[in-house]
This record gives C-alpha cells, structure tokens and sequence, in this order.
C-alpha cells in the first residue's frame, strides 16, 4: 500500500544526493584522476544514507510534519499568549535537538577539538562537549522562535531582530576565544535543517494568517533568519563559559 | 555480525533521546494543552519509528561515504603532486588552490540549484512580487551566491584570514540592501539563508572545510577548519535582495520608458 510513495521518496532522496555526486565524479574522472580508496565502503555509506534520509522524511511526513502543522496554527489561532510562546520554545528546542545535520558535525566538531587539546582527549569528554554544544545550539533556537513569534504579534519590522542579532555578534566575537568562532558561526546554518524550518516556517504562517492586519506571505517569513542567528550568539557564550 | 548488532543497538537507543524532546511537545501539547486525542495514534507512532531508523542509517552513511569523501576532495585537490610544486616547499601561494575553489564553487552552485526547498521559496517569491521576480532568475542568483560564498570561504581557509571579518563585512551589505531593497521580499530574503544548507550539504561541506584546513601547510582545523557554513547560509540573502532590487529597477525602467 505505501508501497508506491515509499519508492517515490526513495528516489527524491537519491535525487538529493545527485549533484553532490556528479561534481565529484566529474572532478574523480576529468581533473583529480586517481584511484578512490575504499569505494565499497562509499557506496555503502552512499546507499545509508539513501535509505535514511528516505525513512526519515517519510516518517516526518506521518507523524511530526502534520500534528506540528495542525497543532502550530491551533495556537496561533486562539490559545493564550503563554501557551503559544511555551509552545514555539518546546518546538524550536526539539527540533533542533533531533536535527542529524547538528548531531553529526557536533561530533566532529569534538573530535576537532580533542585533537587540538582543546578538552580532554577521552570518549566521555567527547560526548559532554557535543552534547553541551547541541543543548547550547537547542535553547538559542528555542528562544529565537519565541522572540520571532512575539515580533509577528507585535508588528515590529523584521530587521530590527536581525539588526540587533548582527550587533551582538559583531560586539562579541572579539572577546570569544579563537577556536569557538568558527563553529559558532556554522552552528546556525547547520542547526536549520530539515526538521526546524519546515516546522518553524508552518508556525510564522500560521500565525501570520490568524492575526488581523497580517500578511502570511510578508509577515511569515524571518522566524528562520532569527533561528540562523541566535545559535551563534549563544555559542560563542559557551565557549566563553568552558 | 554480532559486534554490528550491538553497535546498532546504542546507536538506536542515543537516536531516541534525540528524538524524544519534539515528539514530548508535540504529543504532551496535543493531550495536556489542546486536550484532544492523537488524531491518528498507529500512524504516527509508526512515523516516530521510521524517523528512529532513518536517522541511524543516516549517520551511519555519513561516516562511511559523506564526510570521506569531502575531506578525500580536500586532501587530492591540495598534495603537491597535484598542485606541481615542491613538496618541501612551505610557502605555497594561494594562486595555486585555484582547483580547489572550483570545485567548492561547483559544489554550492549544483546543491543550491536543485534543492527544493529552495524551489518552494522561489516560487513564493514569485507570488509576492507579483511576477517581478522570476522564480528561475532568483534560483540561479542563489546558486551562484552559495557558490561563490562556498569558493570566497575556502579562499579564506587557505590564507588564513578571520572569518569575522567577511561575515561581518557580509552583515552589512546586507543592511545596505535591506534599506533599499522592495520591503516586501526582506522576510523572504533572510530566510532563504537556512534554506540552503540542506541535510546533505552540511556533512559534506563540513568535511571539506575541515579536510583543507589540516591538508594546506600552516592551518589548522581547530582555528581554520569550521566557517563555510557561514558563508553558504549569508550568502543567499545578498543574492535574493540583490536579484531583487535588480528585478524592481528593471520593471521600472521598461515602465518608465514605455510611451
């Protein structure tokens, strides 16, 4: 029976994966010209992630896609003022929790900087440094949501969040240490990925067609630059906390 | 086989205390806040499920293909044989890289082209304009902005300047534009950012900064190797409101210009 949509969506995934693929074979073929080591293990790893991104997209589709749609424009229609803000806190925070994107290059952002005697050079301290970094990561996006829904209710014009996002960055950034500048500055990007924008963005609109005097179509958008922002604001505090 | 079952076994168990906090909000809101029942309780446990197996295979692969192959990338296009200088020569100049910003431009630009989401927003784009902007003139703005961003930023990785710098310096073109830029596509613009670094792209892209920051003499991953990101998530905005505010000039002179 699901059958027909499961293979669809195998086939977008492998569709995500094509232009990666050609540039480097075209650049394996015509200009690097040498042998690849262990292309089995490739081809595996490649067919992994076919699959995982296919099951992943697939189950976001059953389960969390529509009741956090259905559920974000319930709040944004009536609902308390708290609930809602609760609400988009908790959403912006798990999102970004389950995101594999932030999962996996926070792994190796600790392993960086183990190797570079940043922290101890054990699993454990591995582990404590990517999970502080992904919680770290977490709360500013769940705090930027909040603050973005308040701006949609307000009606403040969406560059004053961000305007103010840039200051702080650039005031901070001096007295950050060196080697947490880098992966701050990534940690927003990499942090708004497949699970937070979809959700986030069905937030913005829904709240943005609930409220008289809104446009869903100007006032939805700019939850996300906020949630691109915030994490390297953040991060850049934590590593001047350890 | 054994090894591997068990393997899989952690992997799945630290999966769903990844996952747990979302599927809390959403169920706990749903019985606590909303009051009302799971609309569809199979369903959507199945759906948990399948995210579950998704994300181990997923990280899995990543291991095995994504992240090797950018930091294969980084090191072949950066050996010395292939750069035709002098191994022992320290002082390579940046000129020689050129293979390499190529090939990060290459990959920004076919990523950027032929992600949907970026597709959804075009086409957005479209409809607030009122025809203005064409969702196929703003897709190729956007790939050739997270192309050259991708390009400028391993520019940066291989000289060694301050990423702040050029992000900052980013910053406030996009302030510029935004003071002129037609209001109505700001929010768009800003958001178009996330939008492109996809679930694939990170990894990859990732690799790559990191691979050149530990192959190139003199740098070094822990202060070198992070920032592309950075610069694939500032340089989209520029590119919507520049490809805007061209758009808009354009309509207006064919308007003016008409008897």
């Amino acid at each position: 029976m699901f059958n027909n949509p499961f293979i669809k969506q195998l086939f977008g995934s492998f569709l995500d994966l094509v232009p990666i693929l050609a540039v480097v074979l075209v650049f394996q073929v015509l200009i690097i010209r040498q042998p690849i080591p262990d292309v089995g293990s490739v081809i595996v790893g490649t067919l992994f992630v076919i699959l995982g991104l296919t099951l992943f997209v697939h189950g976001l589709e059953q389960s969390l896609f529509p009741i956090g749609e259905s559920m974000a424009y319930a709040f944004a229609r009536k609902g308390s003022l708290f609930w809602l803000l609760t609400f988009a806190f908790c959403l912006g925070f798990g999102a970004a929790i389950a995101e594999p994107a932030l999962i996996a290059v926070a792994e190796k952002a600790a392993t960086i900087a183990s190797n570079g005697k940043l922290i101890a050079q054990t699993d454990a301290a591995k582990a404590g440094y990517a999970l502080g970094l992904r919680v770290t990561v977490a709360l500013s996006i769940g705090l930027a949501i909040l603050v973005g829904v308040l701006r949609i209710i307000r009606g403040w014009p969406v560059y004053y969040p961000v305007l103010f996002a840039y200051v702080c960055i650039a005031v901070m950034t001096p007295f950050a240490p060196v080697e947490i500048i880098g992966i701050a500055y990534d940690s927003g990007g990499i942090a708004t990925s497949s699970i937070t924008v979809p959700l986030v963005t069905a937030l913005g609109v829904g709240l943005a067609t609930s409220i008289k005097g809104r446009n869903p179509m100007t006032d939805g958008f700019g939850l996300v630059v906020f949630a691109a922002l915030m994490p390297t604001i953040f991060v850049m505090a934590y590593g001047m906390a350890i | 086989m054994i090894g591997w079952s068990i393997h899989f076994a952690m992997k799945l168990l630290e999966t769903c205390r990844d996952i747990l906090p979302i599927a809390a909000t959403i169920i706990g809101f749903q019985l606590l806040v909303i009051r009302k029942p799971l609309p569809h309780p199979r369903k959507t446990i199945i759906g948990f499920f399948y995210v579950l197996l998704g994300i181990v295979f997923f990280l899995e692969g990543l291991d095995l293909a994504l992240f090797p192959l950018g930091s294969l990338m980084a090191s072949q296009l950066t050996t010395p044989e292939f750069l035709g200088v002098n191994p022992l020569d320290q002082a390579v100049f940046w000129q020689s890289y050129s293979w390499v910003y190529i090939f990060a431009a290459s990959i920004g630009f076919a990523t950027a082209l032929a992600e949907p989401s970026l597709l959804a927003v075009a086409l957005k784009a479209e409809q607030i304009s009122g025809g203005t902007i064409r969702a196929w003139g703003l897709r190729i703005s956007v790939a050739i902005g997270v192309g050259f961003g991708l390009a400028l930023g391993t520019f940066r990785i291989v000289t060694g300047s301050e990423l702040y710098l050029y992000i900052i310096g980013g910053y406030i073109i996009v302030m510029i534009q935004t003071r002129f830029a037609p209001k109505l596509i700001i929010g768009l613009a800003y958001d178009s950012g996330g939008v492109t670094t996809s679930m694939v792209t990170v990894p990859l892209v990732t690799a790559l900064g990191l691979g050149l920051a530990s192959a190139v003499p003199g740098r070094n991953p822990l202060l070198d190797g992070f920032g592309l990101i950075a610069f694939a998530s500032l340089f989209p905005t520029i590119a919507v409101l520049g490809y805007a505010q061209i758009a808009q000039w354009l309509s207006k002179s064919s308007l003016s210009s008409k008897p």
